[in-house]
């Protein structure tokens, strides 16, 4: 099978969705003759116009407004947030319109709209570039949230979400666009709330999202040498989130390390971690152990801001310790 | 503003009779829902439209039902002016399943689509991305549809407004902003939260904008015509200061607003400028309609609204379980 990069998976799926439904359309800062400054939507305008890939002032909340005016009224309105970072800009028009208007308009309104964005630290952007903020979002009723971690999901899980009847957030790891995978020729889609097991074990759970889904399978390797079989689970959307496979999972292996690029408090991990006692609690054999970013703003030295972040050793050194058999309560 | 003087035209009967009685549906409405607060018969409260009754009837006048428009937390006006039905306004505001929105959206989140109205907006401003993106969609789309944004002097504080106009002047798009400006921010005065000309805002952008008296529905409703026409053929944006006047305060609750504004005022609001009984008196020295007649759409109304407040005082609750549904549209 041929390997493409997330970029181009990225490409891929907006042109197939925009020749299958022309009530598809692009619009953010840069993104019709520039392609955006990750290039991913390079030959769009060439081919749809400007009248269907838009170039915005950089004005996040008004074209959010826009965006979400036209979903209501019959569009299907990509937008893309060149970062994530940016996400915070748009909440009011996001979070108190878009997310809501389904529910208080009693089911007649709704918004098919994507936000297209990113996410991750380690670009050397410092902290209004490198913020991970797919927990603030997913917080909101209403709002869906997909993390694609390879080229693969990307095309699936974007095609799903640009054809779905709500307001979806995508979130890419901006550090990846480049990283690749195999991705079939043919038309596929990914649906959402159905997790991904990338690799089965019978020790601990690893549950990585994003970034972190390349954290963990590194992790798993490290612990394979030590003897130690870890599963590792993509939940590839974060709401809806696939409890079911995450919970099987842990029932088998008895124990869990949650991984997120996300600050770790109040976030992913904490989310998900709390799932697992609520529902598996009587399965395990250790705490469920949460990995997230620092909680500080992401600095710009390199030397601090590779601190920040969940590494593979990390997540190895955690496993080992409750794979251990000690009782653990002050980790 | 001087008023100048207008001759009525018999071709015209229909329209100006309709006008009058979409008014009073107003007015009528709104005295009906501050008595449910004062009965405490409506849970929260609400923001009344009376007085500014002119503006919502002369815009929506000049629209089609599939023309969209926008509206405000102060909202029930252009609902009743878009085409509402009492029965589903009145559900609404108690929380009734039969309500426009099964109870979930309340009065500052009517919507009735099938009349064009896309909702009122309990953000201040909020709306107006909403308005310009479906002047966006008709514009893609080729249709001649207009959306009309309704908003108050207070959202002219907004940021989001700016942004918004930048766009629909640079793209064309098909959308009248309709500023109400009714003197107070919230129990603010305008003339503390506003500094410069309203209108000047959308000039900045070339934005035609226009003032107009908006007690005078004729008036409202001859210069929305125009503009609404002209948008159809491409020419929008377009921007619109109504002067006009809100009768209580900012909500139902706000009973003692001397601190921000006197009562010698309000009296002289409602004694000289008031919409409907200026255009009524209009109606009968023209030989429209007779005095008798005026009384008679007067009680016709008060009948609807009172029968339609019955019906919605013993309507059913929704199902407690609907609290969980339409967090998610599901696949069409």
């Amino acid at each position: 099978m041929r390997e493409i990069t997330i970029s181009k998976a990225i490409n891929e799926a907006m042109f197939e969705e925009m020749r299958r439904d022309e009530t598809v359309f692009l619009m953010g800062e840069d993104v019709a003759e520039a392609g955006h400054p990750f290039k991913f939507y390079d030959g769009l305008v060439e081919e749809f116009g400007t009248t269907r890939v838009i170039d915005t002032p950089i004005a996040e909340p008004g074209y959010m407004g826009i965006a979400v005016g036209s979903a209501m009224t019959g569009m299907r309105p990509v937008v893309d947030l060149m970062f994530g970072d940016f996400l915070y800009l748009v909440m009011d028009q996001l979070c108190n319109q878009a997310a809501k208007t389904h529910y208080m308009s009693g089911g007649k309104l709704s918004v098919p709209l994507v936000v297209h964005t990113n996410l991750g630290a380690t670009r050397r952007s410092a902290a209004q570039h490198s913020q991970s903020l797919h927990a603030l979002v997913a917080h909101i009723p209403g709002l869906k949230v997909a993390l694609p971690s390879s080229a693969y999901e990307t095309k699936g899980l974007m095609k799903t979400a640009i054809r779905d009847n709500n307001p979806v957030v995508v979130f890419h790891d901006k550090m990846a666009y480049q990283e690749k995978a195999h991705v079939p020729e043919e038309e596929y889609l990914l649906p959402f709330g159905q997790a991904n097991v990338l690799r089965e074990g019978s020790d601990v759970t690893l549950i990585g999202t994003s970034s972190m889904v390349r954290v963990c399978e590194r992790a798993a390797d490290m612990l394979a040498a030590d003897g130690i079989s870890a599963e590792v689970i993509d939940p590839r959307t974060i709401v809806p989130l696939d409890e079911e496979t995450i919970l099987a999972s842990v029932r088998k292996t008895s124990r869990a390390i949650v991984v997120d690029e996300g600050h770790q408090s109040f976030g992913v991990t904490a989310e998900i971690a709390s799932r697992i006692n609520e529902k598996a609690f009587y399965h395990l054999d250790a705490p469920v152990i949460r990995l997230g970013a620092m909680d500080v703003p992401v600095p710009f030295s390199p030397v601090l801001e590779d601190k920040t972040v969940p590494s593979s050793e990390g997540v190895a050194e955690k496993a080992r310790l409750i794979c251990s058999g000690k009782l653990i309560h002050a980790l | 503003m001087a008023k100048t003087k207008k001759l009525a035209s018999k071709a015209n009967t229909e329209a100006y009779l309709r006008m009058y009685s979409q008014m009073v549906r107003i007015r009528t409405f709104e005295e009906n829902a501050n008595q449910l607060y004062l009965d405490a018969k409506m849970p929260g409260l609400t923001h009344m439209y009376s007085g500014e009754e002119a503006v919502a009837v002369g815009i929506c006048e000049a629209l089609r039902v599939t023309d969209k428009i926008t509206s405000t937390h102060r909202g029930h006006g252009h609902c009743v002016a878009k085409g509402a039905d009492f029965k589903e306004m009145f559900c609404e505001l108690l929380g009734k399943e039969e309500g426009y929105c099964r109870g979930k959206g309340g009065s500052m989140h009517i919507a009735d689509q099938s009349n064009g109205n896309l909702g009122a907006n309990a953000i201040v401003g909020g709306s107006m991305g909403i308005a310009t993106g479906s002047a966006l969609r008709a514009k893609m789309q080729g249709s001649d549809e207009v959306t009309v944004c309704f908003f108050g002097d207070g959202a002219t504080a907004q940021g989001l407004m700016y942004e918004v106009m930048n766009m629909a002047a640079l793209w064309k798009l098909p959308v009248i902003y309709a500023c109400e400006n009714n003197g107070y921010s919230e129990y603010t005065p305008t003339s503390e939260i506003a500094a410069g000309s309203i209108r000047a805002r959308a000039e900045a952008f070339g934005i035609e904008a226009h003032q107009v008296d908006g007690q005078d529905v004729l008036a409202v409703n001859a210069l929305t015509q125009s503009l609404v026409d002209r948008a159809r053929k491409g020419e929008g944006p377009f921007f619109i200061e109504l002067i006009t006047y809100r009768y209580q305060g900012h909500h139902v609750g706000d009973i003692n607003r001397e601190y921000y504004r006197s009562k010698a005022e309000e009296a002289e609001w409602k004694a000289n400028r008031d919409p409907i009984n200026n255009f009524g008196a209009w109606l009968i020295e023209e030989g429209v309609v007779s005095e008798d007649e005026l009384a008679g759409i007067v009680t016709g109304i008060e009948q609807e609204a009172a029968d339609a407040v019955s019906y919605a005082l013993g309507a059913s609750y929704p199902d407690a379980a609907e609290a969980e549904m339409h967090v998610y549209a599901g696949t069409a």
